[in-house]
């Protein structure tokens, strides 16, 4: 019961540290105008005449979270560090787990608010054709699962830093990583080396094949445990770097 | 699951370290350090810069880990049982770190739901230390508008808020006013009463002012422990008793208060056309004011302006104590 509590207070105090500054107005404004940028002009969408998301909406949540979710969760520790705080919150009595937990929570709130704003994009395509809204709505729990994923990378390279600039980075870096093990450019190289092991591998790793499955309106609990085994171990890895710093 | 309240528990020994040590990589910034707080003390945390005060309040208030030995507060390992040791513990950190983007009130808050309160409970602690604290006019005030006084008492506030029954305080009065410092040290005296406090300055007036017990750590140990009077004793010129004249040559004053009893030796400290400031170290200890009687029994026929013993320096007990080998050498 404790643990809940204490996870809550460091939630809301989290969200409202977005919305007291002008972070959380920025993100949004700047989020919407890039999915409505990407959906209508580079993806097509009325351009193709079909009633469907996957390829004109959800297809960009890759490219866009690359640099959108790192930007949401660079300042969530090497903020605290850099000012000192850092100090405060461990020192009080909760436990390091409850902390990461409760700032994750916040900002994948955060994420999931942004994401929920898209919905005039699911009314348009309601009101110009009959689309599958299942598929649609499978593709909404993979976004929001694959933010998730992201958040808890950038959670990760947050903690390493006190500089929130080198925390971008890391994490921009290592979700291209994640994003490219399963682009098609990439995957097609390796068919050419005959090693199916090395494929099947490398393409298991990445957010776009696991996402792919949700935009076509499949929820298969593979990719749903994907998504949240990639969280479990980044937000364990947060842990184990926060505590290797106190240790000195 | 509050922690209880002054009294009410019967612990009297609350802060216990033993041979607390912590090395960064080779360097080793605390070397086996032991001490005990017990309730209804303060305790005065000297050192230079460096000298590793920080560190191990740090490691008190489980901040961090030590690399060796243990603290326990109030009965509970830090390491193994952090959680209620830290209910005991209101801490304030050097540089008194606070939220920037949240509001005074807010800020409180939030301590306040992390100490476990809540609803009423939480509104009156929060209007209690607002009060101690006088954070009145900027209590709806964000953090990062208020200048260095307020933001430093909003991040006391913030220690004493669940009202502990251990406070741990890194340069509480760094950056105030003179005005403010007065407050500070008077709240902590105040509070010293009935709970076991730790705190470091390098203002030894403060000491004076504040402590009941003092100790002085140097590159990572302990190098001295006592009351602040205790300590003052350890000076060169505890005890001595200065001595002001008229009309009387600084050589011929010095030779005849050489032969007073229980005199050590005298020096000139000063010297002005017509006035010798002389100053006697006493044999052993100085009692009763034995020396004093012998000087001025030796100065019956001089010109006497001024005679008091003196109670010895806590500042020159710092210096002698703190300085490196190397430079005390050199004085010599």
């Amino acid at each position: 019961m404790n643990s809940i509590s204490n996870i809550r207070a460091i939630t809301k105090r989290e969200l409202s540290a977005y919305f007291s500054s002008p972070v959380a107005y920025v993100f949004i404004v700047i989020f919407l105008f890039l999915m409505g940028l990407f959906t209508f002009m580079a993806g097509g969408f009325f351009e193709r005449g079909q009633a469907t998301l996957e390829d004109s909406f959800f297809m960009w949540h890759p490219w866009l979270y690359l640099f959108l979710v790192p930007a949401v969760g660079m300042r969530l520790w090497a903020e605290e560090r850099r000012v000192g705080t850092l100090e405060l919150l461990l020192t009080l009595p909760i436990t390091a787990w409850q902390a990461i937990v409760g700032k994750f929570l916040a900002s994948w709130i955060f994420l999931f608010l942004a994401l929920f704003l898209t919905f005039p994009v699911v009314i348009t395509v309601n009101y110009l054709g009959s689309p599958d809204n299942t598929a649609i709505f499978a593709g909404y729990v993979g976004s929001f699962l694959m933010a998730g994923a992201y958040l808890a990378i950038s959670c990760m390279t947050s903690a390493m830093t006190r500089n929130q600039v080198v925390s971008f980075i890391l994490s921009a870096v290592a979700c291209l990583l994640l994003v490219l093990c399963g682009y098609p450019p990439v995957t097609n190289l390796l068919i050419r080396t005959d090693w199916a092991w090395l494929l099947n591998t490398v393409t298991a790793f990445s957010f776009m094949s696991h996402f792919e499955y949700f935009t076509k309106g499949v929820l298969d609990s593979r990719d749903v445990i994907y998504f949240l085994s990639v969280i479990g171990f980044s937000l364990f890895t947060t842990g184990v770097i926060i505590r290797s710093h106190r240790a000195g | 699951m509050q922690p209880s309240g002054p009294g009410q528990s019967g612990v009297i020994l609350m802060i216990k370290v033993e041979n607390l040590s912590k090395a960064f990589g080779p360097k080793v910034a605390v070397d086996r350090v032991s001490f005990t707080v017990e309730r209804g003390e303060v305790l005065g945390f000297l050192g230079p810069n460096g000298a590793g005060k920080s560190t191990t309040m740090r490691m008190i208030t489980g901040f961090i880990p030590p690399s060796e030995g243990r603290v326990t507060v109030g009965g509970f390992d830090m390491v193994t049982d952090p959680i209620p040791a830290k209910r005991l513990i209101g801490y304030l950190p050097e540089n008194a770190p606070a939220y920037a983007d949240m509001t005074v009130e807010g800020f409180l808050g939030f301590v306040a739901e992390l100490r476990g309160l809540h609803g009423d409970a939480k509104k009156k602690a929060i209007q209690r230390v607002v009060e101690m604290c006088f954070l009145e006019s900027v209590r709806y005030q964000s953090v990062d508008t208020l200048s260095k006084g307020y933001r430093h008492r909003t991040c006391f506030a913030q220690s004493i808020l669940h009202d502990p029954d251990v406070l741990v305080l890194d340069e509480p009065t760094d950056g105030l006013d003179p005005n403010q410092k007065h407050e500070i040290r008077n709240l902590i005296r105040r509070m010293g009463e009935r709970k076991a406090i730790i705190f470091s300055t390098h203002i030894l007036e403060e000491v004076e002012a504040v402590c009941s017990r003092a100790i002085i750590i140097d590159r990572g140990q302990i190098v001295a422990n006592g009351t602040p009077e205790q300590l003052k004793q350890k000076s060169d010129v505890a005890g001595a008793v200065l001595l002001v004249v008229r009309g009387v040559a600084g050589a011929q004053l010095i030779e005849r208060l050489g032969g007073v009893a229980n005199a050590r030796r005298a020096a000139i400290v000063k010297e002005e056309p017509g006035k010798v400031w002389a100053r006697v170290y006493p044999k052993s200890q100085n009692q009763n004011g034995d020396l004093a009687r012998g000087v001025l029994a030796a100065a019956s026929t001089w010109q006497v302006e001024e005679l008091h013993t003196e109670e010895g320096r806590l500042d020159e007990v710092f210096r002698s104590i703190t300085l490196p080998e190397t430079t005390k050498e050199d004085k010599k």
